[in-house]
Formats: structure tokens, C-alpha cells, sequence
């Protein structure tokens, strides 16, 4: 996406010295990923270091001597761990595509088949993806609650699509519109229907709008904390967020091993889906916020 | 059936009906009935009724929802601003030619893309009383005697959340921003240069007006993220010392969960709207300007 770019972009660089690059250009970077990555040094570190390790000062905190397995155990034989992994995954794939799918639709709709009041309807998805879930977790507690779907995974497949869905229809919304409209033509006029148009034609071009899209409401969902804070209280039905701050703090002692293990699998999974898309998850983000 | 097929409204209507019903009775209802709530003593478990503005007035007079307003006021401002700049001199670095550029950029978002509970997690943990690193690293170079209380003194535990929510919302700023920066030509830069404007000045006058609008889209999420900003809260501090720490979406979900008062909690949560149609229209006429700038009709 910017390899062009990037070589266009080297402009005046040469008028810069060397060291003052370093002073001007490396140092603050450095400084930048080093603190940005910290947290994540840190918590592989306290993940492998013994009790006896964690809880001394002396010694170099930064390095593990004994590093041992025992946290991880513990996580994954002792908890619920792998059962909260397990909902997270069931919950975010399943609301990641029921969202996809419904938002294709909606896409379509606004952007192409152009229905008295699409674009009406198109600003109003734009303003549904600006109400933050804080101001809705309390009405859609007692929704939730009323329906009979509290402490079942529904709360959250059916809740989790509020904000994958307009995000994702606004995403897709832009990335339609760069399909030139006479691919359409030409096959509606060879006499496809519009679900053929739409399956055929406008899906397979659309596939990296679709991956971006995909990527980024599956983390979202994975990353969602407070709807599945309010609607589960069973340990059965958690998701490893909520998982992890509400069944691994025990009283006043904390299990600080055991929790940093906790967080250290529980981000695994999207880093490393991340790493694999990272250039559709960046467009997904940046194009979200441009169009 | 075939000619309603055809019909573009009719087809419409059929395409929407999926995310129009999940947006309908999962977000539309939902926010009216948040609103109706605010205005009743519902507690959970009983129904309530209509008592009009007695939730606002007791909150109004409320000392813990005051400080909570402040709370959120002084963390929306303070991380913005830090946001902002920081984001702002990342972008601008990254988008220097450097080695390894795809693997920085990639390295950079990773702080917002973990989930957020659970990276707050490592900071409760560095922000421990007992043994955080940072601490043992000023002790280690001398600059401080005792460890430092970072969640157990109010000022500081503000501090310490506004840290961990800047190094949270950096990296989407900065990745952003990167964007922007990327489609200004750097012929502008060699016309300003030959003209002899300064390193200052090439920024002050080429890419900050070019990235006005881009600032002001970014932001504007920014501002309304941290606004609302519910984990990051509930995972370092739960809201104390002494409240110190609590915002509005965390003092709702006290009340209202834990503490069963949902009217009252919606009440809360309703009084952040005001603030969030503000940045709203900002946003909104912050879209409008790039529209005209790049030579859209303004509509």
C-alpha cells in the first residue's frame, strides 16, 4: 500500500546529517517503541519468573534466572482458562461474521441499490458507531435480562454486533464505492439478478475490504470488556478479559505470575492474527477514520 | 415477487432488514430506554417509575459525581493533549525514511490492538506499590529513597491511569496521523524549501494546515473514546483512591451494577451524551472542511 509512497516520501532526507538524524529521528524512536513495548517485555518476563523471583528486590528485575513453567500450568490446569478462551473465540467469530454478513448487506443497499433515504441511513450508521457502549450497557442490561439471555453467550453474540455492525457497513460503504459501477451494468444488463450482481461480481473484489473489516471487528470483539463485565457472572460463560480481572485476583494477594500469564495468552491470539494482516488491519483503521 | 425484486426500495429495504433490526433493538432501544431509565428509581429486580429529575438533582449535589465529572473532565483533557502530541511526533518520525519501517509500524500498534483489560493489567503490576520496576529503577539510579505510592495517592493514581491510557491511544494517533502525512506531496516541501522556509515553518505552513482535517476526525474519536473510557479504569484502580480516580462510565457501572440503583447509573451515563454530541459536531464540521478543501461542494 505505500511502497511507492515510502521511496516518494525520501524528498530532502539528504539534506540531513548523520548525527543529527541519530539525535533528531532515532533516539526518539527508540525511546518511542521502547516504551510502547515495555508492558509487553514485562509481562512475558513476569509470566516465566518464579514466586521467589517476582517478590525479592534484589537482583535484576529485568531477566529471569529460573525461568519456569509453573504460572502457565497453573492457568491452564487449575482455572477456567481454557474454557474462557474458548467463549472468546466462539463469541467473537460468530459475532464477527453475523455482523460481516449484515453489514455487506446494508453496504450494498446504501451505497449501491440507493433506496429512498440510503444516505440518510447511511449518516445515521455513522452516528450508531459513535455511541460508545459505556452509555449502553445499562439499558441493554435489562433488555438482556428480560429476553432471558443473561449470563448466556446470545447476551453477548447478539450485543457485540451494535458496534461490529456500523463500523463494518461504514468500512464496506467506502470500499464499494471504488468498485467502478459498470461492472455492475454489464451484468445486470446480461440479466443478473441483484444477489447474483452483489455475490459474483462486487464480493470477490471486495475480498480485501472484507479481510480489513473481518480483522478488525474480530478484535474488537475480543477486545470487549464491559458489556461481558455486566451480562455473564458465571465462570462457564467469561470471556478471558473478563475472565482474567474478575476470577485471577484472589483477595489481597495477588497472583502476579499467574495474572501476567493470563494477559500474555489472552493478547496472543490477536497479536499474532494481527501480524499476519497487519496492512488490511491499518487500512481497516485508517479508512474508518478518513472517509 | 420478481418485480418487487426489482424494485430498488423494495430491495433495499430486504437488504437492510438484518442490520436494521440488530441496530434497532440492540442499540436504537436501548439508548431510549437508557434515556427513560435516567428519569426513574429502577433498581434490579423491581420496576420502577417516573420520579422526573430527582436522579439529576441528587447527582448534581452529589460529591463523589462531581469529582467523578472533574475526574473525567481533567483524564479526557490531559490524555488528549498528550495523545495528540505525542501521536502527532511519532507520525512524523515514522514517516522518515528509516530502516525497517513496515516492521516499526507494525511493532508501534501493537499497544492498541491487545486488549485493553488485560494490558492494564501489566501496568496495575509496574504500577505496584511494593515492586514496580519503575520504582526500582529510580531507586537503582538514586533519584528517589522510598517507592513510590503510584495508585495509592490520588493525584498520582490520576497520573498513573493518564499514562497508561496515553501509551493505550498513541499508537492510533500516530498511526492515523501517519496516513495523512503520507499523502501530502513532497514536492510541496521542495517548493517551501527553495523558498527558504525553515524546518518550522515547513511544518507550521505545508503539513499542519494540510492535516487539519485528519486531526480534527482523529481527535474528535479520541476524545470521545477517552471520554468513556470504562476498563482501563476498572482494572488499575476501580475508581479509588477515595474516588480519586473515578470517571463517569465507572461510577455508573458502581451504581448500577453492583450497587443496583440503574436508574441512577443511567442517569450518569445519560449525562455524558451532552458532551459527546459536542464532539460530534465537531467532527461533523471537521469532515465538512475537508470536504471544501479538497474541492467537494460543501452540501
Amino acid at each position: 500500500m505505500s511502497e511507492e509512497k515510502t521511496a516518494d516520501s525520501s524528498g530532502m532526507d539528504y539534506l540531513q546529517t548523520l548525527p543529527r538524524r541519530a539525535a533528531v529521528v532515532y533516539l526518539p524512536l527508540g525511546v518511542f517503541v521502547f516504551v510502547l513495548l515495555f508492558p509487553f517485555y514485562w509481562m512475558a518476563m513476569t509470566t516465566f519468573k518464579p514466586d521467589a523471583e517476582l517478590l525479592s528486590r534484589e537482583g535484576n528485575p529485568f531477566w529471569v534466572i529460573n525461568p519456569t513453567l509453573a504460572h502457565i500450568e497453573k492457568l491452564l490446569f487449575k482455572t477456567s482458562y481454557p474454557e474462557w478462551m474458548w467463549n472468546t473465540v466462539v463469541v467473537s467469530v460468530v459475532a464477527t461474521f453475523t455482523s460481516l454478513a449484515a453489514a455487506v448487506l446494508a453496504a450494498y443497499a446504501i451505497e449501491r441499490l440507493r433506496f429512498r433515504g440510503a444516505k440518510q441511513t447511511g449518516l445515521a450508521i455513522f452516528l450508531a458507531y459513535l455511541v460508545p457502549p459505556s452509555i449502553l450497557f445499562i439499558p441493554l442490561a435489562t433488555i438482556v435480562f428480560k429476553l432471558g439471555l443473561f449470563d448466556t453467550r446470545w447476551a453477548l453474540i447478539l450485543t457485540y454486533p451494535t458496534f461490529l455492525i456500523p463500523f463494518c457497513t461504514w468500512l464496506l460503504m467506502g470500499y464499494f464505492r471504488t468498485i467502478p459501477y459498470e461492472l455492475e451494468e454489464c451484468a445486470l444488463i446480461d440479466g443478473a439478478t441483484r444477489w447474483q450482481v452483489l455475490v459474483k461480481i462486487v464480493l470477490p473484489l471486495a475480498v480485501p475490504g472484507l479481510i480489513s473489516a473481518g480483522i478488525f471487528a474480530f478484535t474488537l470483539s475480543w477486545n470487549e470488556f464491559i458489556y461481558a463485565l455486566t451480562f455473564v457472572s458465571s465462570s462457564e460463560v467469561k470471556t478471558v478479559p473478563v475472565g482474567v480481572v474478575t476470577e485471577l485476583v484472589e483477595g489481597d494477594v495477588y497472583h502476579w505470575g499467574s495474572l501476567m500469564a493470563g494477559a500474555l495468552l489472552g493478547s496472543l491470539p490477536v497479536a499474532v492474527l494481527y501480524s499476519f494482516f497487519v496492512e488490511y488491519y491499518v487500512s481497516g483503521m485508517t479508512g474508518a477514520v478518513k472517509e | 415477487m420478481t418485480r418487487l425484486l426489482d424494485n430498488r426500495n423494495a430491495l433495499g429495504l430486504l437488504f437492510m432488514l438484518p442490520a436494521g433490526v440488530l441496530l434497532l433493538v440492540f442499540l436504537t432501544y436501548p439508548l431510549g430506554l437508557g434515556t427513560w431509565l435516567g428519569f426513574t428509581d429502577t433498581k434490579i429486580g423491581r420496576g420502577g417509575t417516573w420520579i422526573g429529575l430527582e436522579n439529576y438533582e441528587y447527582l448534581w449535589g452529589d460529591s463523589v459525581t462531581r469529582l467523578a465529572l472533574f475526574n473525567t473532565v481533567f483524564y479526557t483533557v490531559v490524555a488528549s493533549v498528550l495523545k495528540f502530541f505525542l501521536g502527532l511526533w511519532l507520525a512524523i518520525l515514522l514517516n522518515e525514511r528509516i530502516p525497517f519501517k513496515t516492521f516499526f509500524r507494525a511493532a508501534i500498534l501493537l499497544p492498541y490492538i491487545v486488549p485493553t483489560a488485560l494490558s492494564a493489567i501489566a501496568f496495575w503490576w509496574i504500577f505496584d506499590a511494593q515492586f514496580s520496576v519503575i520504582s526500582w529503577v529510580l531507586t537503582r539510579f538514586g533519584l528517589i529513597h522510598s517507592y513510590i505510592d503510584f495508585l495509592g495517592d490520588p493525584w498520582n493514581a490520576r497520573l498513573s491511569v493518564v499514562a497508561a491510557n496515553v501509551w493505550r491511544g498513541v499508537p492510533f494517533v500516530a498511526i492515523c496521523l501517519l496516513a495523512g502525512l503520507q499523502t501530502i506531496s513532497p514536492s510541496l516541501y521542495e517548493a517551501a524549501a527553495i523558498d527558504g522556509a525553515t524546518g518550522w515553518q515547513r511544518f507550521r505552513h505545508v503539513t499542519l494546515p494540510l492535516l487539519t482535517p485528519i486531526i480534527a476526525v482523529v481527535m474528535t474519536f479520541s476524545v470521545l473514546f477517552t471520554f468513556t473510557d470504562f476498563q482501563l479504569i476498572y482494572v488499575i484502580t476501580r475508581g479509588g483512591p477515595l474516588n480519586a480516580t473515578h470517571l463517569m462510565a465507572t461510577l455508573s457501572f458502581q451504581r448500577a451494577i453492583p450497587g443496583g440503583a440503574l436508574g441512577e447509573g443511567a442517569a450518569i451515563a445519560i449525562a455524558m451524551v451532552p458532551f459527546l454530541l459536542a464532539a460530534i459536531l465537531f467532527s461533523y464540521f471537521g469532515l465538512q472542511r475537508r470536504a471544501w478543501q479538497q474541492g467537494g461542494s460543501d452540501q
